[in-house]
């Protein structure tokens, strides 16, 4: 038995079950992300000599990783209108193209951390390495758990967009909302750890 | 959706449009940056609001919502009240005297 209105929207709320769902998980994660970014701020105005970022880290990778993770929104937006558009070949290649954003994010993310671990920077060393370690491991997480949702859809979804292209069309824009919380996370990441 | 191709077709270029404005953002910020024309502070307030802008964009086109449902709001202004919240309690913190 399938779960009611996850296509057409319910009469009382005005939204299909699915989009209904993924919000509430989104402000669940806004409440994550509040309480690490509120233990930064704590961190931060108790600390005597707090470093600033480009002390241990690199701007520019984080700037180059800004520009993978925006287009790699754009790509993902598009592939949910190629599939609103009922074009499944054009949407399963913009969508293969945000995992491969996604990728050359998570290889951008591996060099960072092997230049720290290779100058024996741990979170245990400082204490704005521990967290920015914990932001940054959680963001790529999330990162990654994006990437496995998108490439199952872009892989194995033509099935289900040939049975019914207005579900699959919904779950590519929940997927969708998710990806661009991550970008919207790296958004102020990248300032609040690189640049102050 | 339900939404007609040409709908979708304006929307398309429209991301385009956002994306572009987000790379000048970006830039605008590692420029900013770079520069250090602007004292501590300025350079904190600047690059937060810059940040700011490119998050509202990426929600407002993206995330669609410029166009949504009301109870998407209702959920999205509680769950700010609760974030403000969190960020207030390290500013609770100054207050604690139990530590003196």
């Amino acid at each position: 038995m399938l779960i009611p209105h996850i296509v057409k929207p319910r009469p009382d709320t005005g939204l299909n079950n699915g989009k209904l769902g993924i919000w509430l998980f989104l402000a669940s994660e806004v409440m994550l992300f509040g309480a690490l970014f509120a233990t930064y701020l704590m961190l931060r105005m108790g600390s005597n000599d707090w470093p600033l970022g480009t002390k241990y880290l690199d701007p520019m990778w984080a700037a180059i990783n800004t520009i993978v993770l925006i287009t790699s929104s754009v790509t993902m937006v598009m592939a949910w209108a190629m599939s609103a558009k009922r074009n499944f070949a054009k949407f399963r290649l913009f969508m293969l193209l945000t995992v491969g954003l996604g990728f050359v994010f998570m290889i951008i993310k591996y060099i960072e951390y092997s230049a720290k671990f290779d100058h024996h920077y741990y979170p245990s060393t400082h204490v704005f390495l521990a967290i920015y370690f914990t932001l940054t491991g959680l963001h790529g997480l999330h990162v990654l758990g994006g990437m496995v949702v998108n490439g199952y859809l872009a892989l194995f979804g033509k099935k289900h967009y040939e049975q019914d292209p207005e579900w699959f069309t919904n779950r590519v824009e929940h997927s969708g909302l998710f990806w661009h919380f991550v970008d919207l996370v790296w958004i102020f990441l990248f300032p609040i750890l690189y640049l102050l | 959706m339900g939404k007609s191709h040409a709908e979708i077709s304006r929307h398309m270029r429209v991301y385009l449009m956002v994306f572009g404005a987000l790379l000048v953002l970006t830039a605008a910020t590692v420029g900013a940056w770079k520069l250090e024309f602007l004292p501590a502070g300025a350079a904190v307030a600047l690059a937060l609001a810059i940040a700011l802008c490119k998050a509202s964009l990426v929600a407002l086109y993206f995330m669609h919502l410029s166009a949504e449902n009301k109870m998407i709001y209702w959920i999205l202004a509680l769950t700010f009240v609760f974030f403000l919240v969190l960020l207030l309690v390290p500013v609770l913190t100054a207050f604690d005297v139990i530590a003196y």
